[in-house]
């Protein structure tokens, strides 16, 4: 049986963590994409349209994200799509991310005074030049820093994905432990690796809302 | 020898100086007015008295004993020393009648009956008895800051501060608390309060101490100072009030 | 060939899933009791006045709320045995319930004293009052009731994060759900129905809170 040393352990997170990454920027993105266009229904929409975002927001937030991972990893093979790990990990974290999104995001469209909307409609601005030349802007602002912070929530979760069998950063270090024996090592370098990506999000995070603070004042 | 004696206080804020050599001597049963333009140090001065701002240098008597920065000479010096708010404080999550009880009963731990014996007579003193059930948010300013002051009372402090305790209220619920102020004057209490009510502190101090730039400028009898200033500084101030 | 649907293959096994709903139920508690203990606790001592015991509860806030909760689950009950500290399934799976929300609360709880008006700590100080005294009676129940709706939002969070603590066979809903969908491998109506009762758990777990709060920051004695 093959020594482990410190660096091959390393070594090979490092490698996994890749997959953490780039299924962390997948999902943000796409994520951003679907809770961004449940934005605009909800704003735009009629009473049905603002039930149906709040209940799928309601639901994600509702019920655990292993859930939806298996419910998605399960349930689509059965409407005859053939599902890889790999794209169910994304597809449940787009849904998972959009909800979060969309509502922290909702909140800062509402916070844009009301008296704005009142104004614009007043010079004769449609729905949709309101919200792009009016209340996007000033909503995006505010908008940035708990988007960023959220960010962090959506590299922990991927770590629920390795259970659907996607080999990240996570599965990689149980993988490690099971061939080592060194459960201590092996999850102590894997929670490093993690606080190595999620740290700087936070700080940022927590730099803008700063930044912001100082501005509006 | 006095109740309270300030010697050489010295107090700065970053490389703002704002206290510059206090030497104030408080006998029992005075009733001292500070009075001043916005930013001279008579809030600061009056916090120093209290512990609420550490000085840089100077000392501070209090009963005859000297106070040192230490957290028991801090506790020690407050049950000395009461303190009354411009922004009452009162403490939102109790009652009038708990805000009153609270101090007695968990610093000087007496007992529930006591507290509340003391408490009722102190609110008894500033003529709310019938708001005692009442939370801060229900009562008015000028019920509020009368609060602050049974509150303050209840912990039989042989010195009570007032900084300006009458500046946030209503114009028409500031009298019911120089009142109360007044009343405790005459009954012999020993106060020092920061006040822009000049008439008041004419009628009830026995001494009225102008602050200028972080010094004591001038001092004395309100009658004589308010008459003759001796310094411009005081005869602008006190010009100025009357304009 | 549409796939047939049968719900009907869970109801054999509803006993496993109410033991699972249980269990959830019991690291819940645990971890909300003790979690937002730990959360005071932290928050009390980030405002301490010696700086060393503020930044060591500071690393262990950022440090947890940097990393998954199942990796820390993970380090628990396959690491911490190699420093002799062997927990069983349900411990550590509270165990690591108590250590994440704890983190989470000590930001919230702190968040909630930093809103207390300095002339409330300062009333209380003319008063001679000590520090204990001033955090017992003066600051902690404002603070908490200002907070209290963020705090209840990541208890339910971490109430289903715990789905996780199947992977070290705490036998709690998702670990029955699992050996459920072993025995008759109907896995999307298992999961579909485990879902519904998270959901149901979820909306629960906050209306229980809620009434909660209202009965802790409620005013006794009326006016
Ligand atoms: N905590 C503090 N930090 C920095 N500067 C302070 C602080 N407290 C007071 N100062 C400054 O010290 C000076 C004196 O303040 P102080 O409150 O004692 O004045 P004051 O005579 O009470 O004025 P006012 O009549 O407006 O209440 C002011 O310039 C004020 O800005
Ligand atoms: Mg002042």
């Amino acid at each position: 049986m093959p020594e482990f040393t410190l660096w091959d352990i390393v070594h090979n997170l490092l490698l996994a963590a890749r997959w953490t990454v780039l299924l962390s920027i997948l999902a943000f993105v796409l994520g951003s994409i679907v809770g961004l266009a449940l934005l605009l229904v909800r704003t735009a929409g009629n009473r049905w349209a603002v039930r149906f975002v709040r209940g799928y927001v309601e639901l994600f937030q509702g019920t655990p994200l292993l859930m939806q991972l298996f419910i998605v990893f399960f349930g689509l093979p059965l409407l005859g799509l053939d599902v890889s790990p790999w794209i169910a990990a994304t597809f449940g974290l787009t849904l998972f991310t959009s909800a979060f999104l969309t509502e922290i995001w909702r909140g800062c469209v509402e916070s844009v005074a009301k008296g704005q909307w009142e104004a614009s409609t007043a010079l004769g601005m449609n729905f949709t030049q309101q919200m792009l030349y009016v209340i996007l802007p000033q909503a995006l602002r505010i908008a940035v820093p708990p988007t960023v912070g959220f960010s962090v929530q959506v590299v922990k979760g991927t770590a629920v994905t390795s259970i659907i069998g996607f080999v990240e950063l996570t599965k990689a270090g149980t993988m490690i432990t099971n061939a080592t024996y060194a459960p201590f090592t092996v999850y102590g370098c894997v929670a490093v690796l993690y606080f190595l990506i999620c740290y700087p999000l936070s700080l940022y995070a927590r730099h803008l809302e700063g930044k912001f603070r100082h501005v509006t004042r | 020898m006095s109740l309270v004696e300030l010697h050489a206080i010295h107090k700065s804020f970053g490389a703002l100086q704002v206290l510059k050599g206090i030497d104030l001597k408080i006998d029992e049963g005075q009733v001292i007015a500070l009075i001043g333009k916005s930013g001279s140090g008579k809030s600061t001065l009056l916090r120093t008295i209290n512990g609420l701002e550490t000085i840089d240098d100077g000392t501070i008597m209090v009963a005859g004993k000297k106070v040192g920065d230490h957290d028991t000479d801090l506790l020690q010096l407050r049950l000395n020393v009461g303190m009354v708010f411009q922004q009452f404080n009162l403490f939102p999550h109790y009652t009038a009648l708990e805000n009153v009880m609270l101090s007695p009963q968990v610093v000087k731990k007496q007992s529930k009956g006591e507290a509340r014996k003391i408490a009722e007579e102190m609110l008894a003193k500033v003529g709310l008895s019938d708001k005692m059930m009442h939370y801060p948010d229900q009562l008015s300013g000028g019920q509020q800051q009368r609060v602050a002051i049974a509150r303050a009372l209840a912990m039989k402090p042989r010195v009570l501060l007032c900084d300006e305790v009458t500046s946030a209220l209503d114009p028409e619920l500031v009298n019911e608390v120089l009142a109360v102020v007044r009343q405790l004057a005459e009954e012999g209490m020993t106060l020092v309060m920061v006040t822009h009510e000049m008439r008041f502190a004419r009628e009830v101090c026995d001494s009225l101490v102008f602050m200028h730039q972080g010094r004591i400028h001038e001092s004395g009898n309100p009658e004589h100072v308010f008459a003759s200033p001796k310094t411009p500084e005081l005869a602008s101030f006190v010009g100025g009030l009357a304009g | 060939m549409a796939y047939q649907f049968d719900f009907g293959a869970i109801l054999p096994h509803w006993k496993l899933l109410l033991d699972g709903v249980v269990l959830t139920t019991e690291l819940a508690a645990i971890g909300a009791v003790a979690g937002v203990g730990l959360g005071i606790l932290g928050a009390w001592a980030r405002t301490a006045r010696t700086p060393v015991i503020s930044q060591l509860v500071g690393v262990y806030v950022e440090l947890i709320r940097n990393t998954p909760f199942l990796v820390q689950l993970f380090f628990i009950f396959f690491g911490l045995p190699a420093l002799g500290i062997k927990l069983s399934e349900f411990q550590a799976a509270a165990l690591a319930m108590v250590v994440n929300l704890g983190a989470y609360s000590t930001e919230i709880v702190r968040a909630g004293i930093q809103a207390i008006p300095a002339g409330q700590i300062e009333a209380a100080q003319s008063l001679a009052m000590n520090r204990v005294q001033i955090f017992r009676y003066i600051i902690i129940r404002p603070a908490l009731k200002k907070i209290w709706p963020a705090l209840s939002s990541q208890v339910v969070i971490v109430m289903l994060g715990s789905s996780v603590c199947s992977q070290i066979a705490a036998e709690e809903l998702t670990f029955a759900a699992n050996y459920i969908q072993g025995m008759n491998f109907r896995a999307f109506e298992v999961y579909f129905v485990t879902t519904g009762l998270y959901l149901v758990m979820s909306i629960l777990l906050r209306q229980i809170l809620k009434v909660f709060g209202n009965f802790l920051f409620e005013r006794r004695n009326h006016a």
